[in-house]
């Protein structure tokens, strides 16, 4: 049977295929297929590499010898015989190797940390060469250093990869690789320019990067015996094929986000046809999308215990997007997508791949029940409003790192983690000197004066902190982009996109719920600033109630909306690299406890030291009037200002949710209908008790596989720090009874 | 129609899942004539403290949170909501007309000569019969059950939808002769849609210690899943809806 035959028969165009040739699925989930027996028998040799790997102090193994390229290792198996997919980053599973060209500074920590010798030959190579990271460095300016030594600026890509491209990885399915190579090779033969000068000179050198990236892709896939110059046959090759395009991502990129991109309805289009034909069976097919989903779950990366302390858990952001709405108005809910999230059947529930499903409350109700069905059973799931994203991304578009739309194949995004809007604030009370280290830091300004602080005097300050802070955060991210081009180019994701890319400017801002509370206490109480010996403000003394974000209340709610807007309003003002263009996230990731801990006492009653909320949560336990009125004021914050994406955690425990299973899925679908209506963006659903997380935290062996959601992806929570533990059971857990 | 009656709140709790269908906005009022040995908002206990809210300041907020409410709607909880009649009736009016469902929570402990029109007005009443035995239920809440059964008589004459709820406590109401009696009790009710059998738990103990009166089940345990799932049983086993 042939596909229907449309556009993408022409010319690159893989949403043209899906819109002519998938099958919605209205039903439920009963026509699922139970794991095989090669299945199980392979998911416990991958466990045991994992036990070891844990036993081993969070790395298997490394390989310290070979610098990481797409065609650097020899194929490495699970177990050869039943394997059904293959292909590894390295020769053995969960071996990790060195990927230097982003920083061999980190690969040197990296290894120190973990006792392994350099190797001499990789050395050899970097006295002669720089990473990304030494350019970046190279071109830094004084105030950057400084406003990143003292964290008003953190989290910064200039020591690893960027990540957060998503390549278009069914490309090398739909079309085979050869044609890919065709279609580049023709973009640049056919480069029509003026003048050469850089930005063209740079496009010729990148196409040409491109298609040597796409030969050595063909090559790898030909050590494990597979001809991929020519498009997928059928739902096996369909799977490996696209397999084979992400791991070569992964083999040549330690970035920081890896997003699969929106597979699953596309991969269906080949599974119905199998099936029709009697190709393979449903157990068979699921078999197939099992070994998959367990490849995606090995994806490691070596990096350090630091960068582990602000991201931790190991995490690669395996985001895949499943449902949505088509703009024809059919929903894209396909078998394929039940088959994804049963691999959390399965397989047991996992961080990765960080499954996000593009909710609208028009999906099928099927559908919608099993999602929370399964998000009830293992916290696994993150959910994004597909209403809001489909009209500024239309309906295919995927989620890079956790909460970022990104339409596949078309655009990209220079990531550029986040600013601490807290110690900004605290900037502004400080007349722009560091309440931690005394150093001024931002341009000198009056501080705040006398025995109580000013709201409008604040605000003032604050918006001036805010405007220097906004020109030199985009300037610093300038520095870090052009210096990721030049020295750690994604070249086999660049590959599978189209030669016109369309690039955002990914900003961030962290501390948000601090800040508006902070400014809501000095508005409606009396906030008393405490001076040091040194005449700066390292605590406050309250008096008097405040409004608190998090509780549906108009009056702070709208300080939330106003300081969203001002800071993206400032940032769009500044010339951006490339020509891209400048969105913000509110999204921590797990970050909010160290740059809590890199900031002092906040107007709002929090001390020095202690952590903000993730993402965009109100503070932990401040949303007291259940989780309704916390989710109303989150999905308050505008989109529009901020296209980056808004996280928000929902943590919930099961009992509080309904008294029956039905009544809990049924329960769950009307809050997330309602929270998606509401203009909410996107929510982590976590269901689970207190007293699990605790005895977790005391017996880790016993919970290797146990999943929480945090701001926009998912974690083992076994591997998170002390810390980090603690402050997932400290965030608010709605529990009414 | 009474005209903005106020009445003494509580809190509120904007999502509530487990007292009524759906998700509702769950209004809990001041003031109960009960003193239950597990009550688990013993703050809630005293009458004319809280805060004064009137119907319609409340209806101006339950209204923000309509798209949430679509499936569920409203439950008055307490304390005691009947003690405060006047204002749930016209609260009831009023949410009506804006399309709201509304359910009472209540341990039918006021008579119907005050509590009549609520109960009769009410799309849902959570009826909580502390125990089937007179003498067990005063000993439990200090009054006897007549109150309550006679509201039940009379949504079953209305045919008017009852959930009953009924607390499960070792060493008191978690007894096999005390359940089968109430189960048969019920069998003829017709309105009795459906019987939530609660575990006793402790999770309001805490608010305890900073209560005058003696909190007496510290050492009570909490039924384990075994015994609940015999309870329940007694009452599968009349093919009654019990869960």
């Amino acid at each position: 049977m042939e596909f229907n035959s449309g556009s993408w028969n022409n010319q690159i165009d893989v949403r043209d295929f899906i819109s002519r040739n998938y099958t919605p699925y209205d039903g439920d989930e009963s026509f699922l297929s139970e794991p095989t027996g090669r299945t199980l028998a392979l998911w416990d040799e991958v466990r045991d590499y994992m036990d070891k790997e844990r036993d081993r102090g969070g790395v298997y193994d490394i390989d310290t010898h070979t610098i990481s390229t797409i065609t650097s290792h020899n194929p490495g198996y699970i177990d050869k015989d039943i394997e059904q997919i293959v292909g590894l980053q390295t020769d053995e599973p969960l071996k990790r190797a060195i990927m230097p060209f982003g920083g061999i500074r980190m690969v040197h920590t990296s290894l120190d940390a973990y006792g392994r010798e350099r190797d001499e030959n990789v050395e050899n190579v970097f006295k002669y060469r720089k990473t990304h990271n030494d350019g970046v460095f190279d071109a830094y300016t004084p105030e950057m250093r400084k406003a990143r030594k003292s964290h008003i600026i953190t989290g910064l890509p200039d020591a690893y990869g960027r990540g957060r491209v998503i390549g278009d990885y069914r490309r090398v399915a739909l079309y085979g690789v050869d044609y890919l190579i065709d279609l580049k090779v023709d973009a640049k033969n056919n480069y029509k320019f003026e003048v050469l000068d850089g930005n063209e000179i740079r496009i010729l050198e990148e196409l040409a990067e491109q298609i040597r990236a796409l030969k050595e892709l063909k090559e790898m896939a030909a050590s494990y015996g597979c001809d991929i110059g020519h498009p997928a046959a059928d739902t096996k090759e369909a799977v490996q094929w696209l397999y084979f395009g992400y791991l070569a991502a992964v083999k040549e990129q330690n970035g920081a986000a890896m997003s699969l991109g929106r597979t699953s309805t596309f991969l269906d289009i080949y599974a119905e046809r199998d099936l029709a034909e009697g190709r393979f069976t449903e157990a068979q097919i699921q078999e197939i999308v099992d070994h998959f989903i367990m490849k995606l779950r090995m994806v490691r990366f070596l990096r350090t215990p630091a960068y582990d302390e602000l991201f931790s858990g190991d995490p690669t952001w395996v985001t895949e997007c499943i449902g949505g709405i088509s703009t024809d108005g059919r929903h894209m809910v396909t078998k394929m997508s039940y088959r994804y999230l049963h691999t959390l059947n399965n397989l047991g529930s996992a961080p990765e791949p960080n499954l996000t499903v593009l909710w609208s409350p028009r999906l099928p109700e099927a559908f919608k029940k099993y999602c929370t069905k399964t998000s009830i059973k293992t916290s696994s799931i993150q959910y994004e409003n597909d209403e809001l994203m489909r009209q500024k991304h239309g309906d295919d578009y995927g989620i890079a790192c956790c909460v970022s739309a990104t339409r596949i194949g078309k655009q990209m995004q220079f990531f550029g983690a986040r600013t601490n809007l807290a110690k900004a604030l605290l900037y502004a009370i400080n007349g722009g000197r560091d309440e931690i280290s005394g150093e001024q830091v931002a341009p000198e300004l009056l501080a705040c004066r006398g025995n109580l602080l000013d709201y409008d005097d604040v605000v003032k300050k604050f918006d001036y902190v805010c405007e220097w802070l906004s020109q030199l955060y985009i300037n610093t991210l300038n520095i870090i982009h052009y210096m990721h081009d030049k020295y750690s180019y994604e070249k086999i994701q660049m590959a599978l996109h189209d030669e016109d890319v369309f690039r955002t400017f990914a900003c961030g801002i962290a501390g948000l719920s601090v800040v508006v509370d902070s400014l809501s206490a000095i508005k409606y109480a009396k906030v008393k600033p405490i001076r040091d010996s040194r005449n700066i403000v390292v605590d406050f003394e309250i008096d008097g109630d405040y409004p608190k974000f998090g509780n549906n209340d108009p009056r702070v709610d709208e300080i939330a909306v106003s300081v969203v807007k001002m800071f993206m309003k400032k940032l769009e003002c500044h010339h951006t690299y490339r020509g891209s263009k400048a969105t913000l996230s509110i999204l921590t990731i797990t970050s909010n406890v160290v740059y809590g801990k890199n900031t002092g006492s906040t107007p709002d009653g929090r001390k020095g030291g202690e952590p903000f909320a993730p993402g965009a949560n109100p503070m932990h336990g401040r949303d007291s009037s259940g989780c309704v009125a916390s989710m109303m004021s989150v999905a308050k914050l505008p989109y529009d200002y901020s296209e980056d994406g808004i996280s928000y955690t929902f943590s919930i425990v099961p009992d509080a949710l309904g008294r029956t299973k039905d009544d809990k899925a049924q329960n769950l679908v009307q809050l997330l209908d309602s929270y998606f209506t509401e203009g909410g963006h996107h929510i982590n659903v976590n269901v689970i008790r207190k007293e699990v997380l605790l005895d977790a935290m005391d017996h880790p062996e016993l919970y290797p596989q146990l999943t929480i959601r945090v701001s926009g992806y998912a974690v083992n929570f076994v591997k998170l720090s002390r810390e980090q533990q603690l402050d997932v059971i400290n965030r608010t857990f709605h529990t009414r009874f | 129609m009474p005209n903005n009656t106020v009445g003494y709140v509580h809190s509120i709790e904007t999502f509530g899942a487990l007292d009524g269908p759906g998700i509702r906005y769950i209004l809990f009022l001041q003031g109960c004539p009960l003193k239950c040995l597990y009550c688990h908002n013993p703050d809630a206990l005293e009458t004319n403290s809280g805060t004064i809210k009137s119907v319609d300041e409340v209806l101006n907020d339950v209204v923000r949170y309509k798209s949430f409410l679509s499936g569920g709607g409203i439950t008055l909880s307490g304390g005691e909501p009947l003690l405060q009649s006047d204002f749930c009736e016209e609260l009831i009016d009023k949410a009506h007309v804006l399309g709201f469902h509304v359910a009472i929570d209540t341990s039918g402990g006021m008579p119907l000569s005050v509590c009549k029109n609520v109960i009769e007005k009410a799309d849902l009443l959570l009826l909580d019969i502390k125990a089937i035995d007179a003498e067990l239920c005063r000993k439990i809440s200090g009054q006897d059950n007549s109150n309550a059964l006679k509201i039940l008589n009379l949504r079953e004459q209305l045919k008017k939808p009852v959930w009953i709820r009924h607390v499960v406590v070792p060493g008191l109401t978690l007894d096999k002769n005390h359940l089968t009696a109430l189960a048969d009790y019920l069998m003829p009710f017709k309105c009795v849609e459906r019987i939530d059998l609660l575990p006793f738990h402790k999770l309001g103990e805490y608010k305890w210690e900073n209560m005058k009166r003696k909190y007496e089940l510290w050492d009570t345990p909490t039924p384990t899943n075994e015994e609940m799932k015999e309870a329940i049983k007694i009452f599968l086993d009349r093919r009654l809806p019990a869960n």
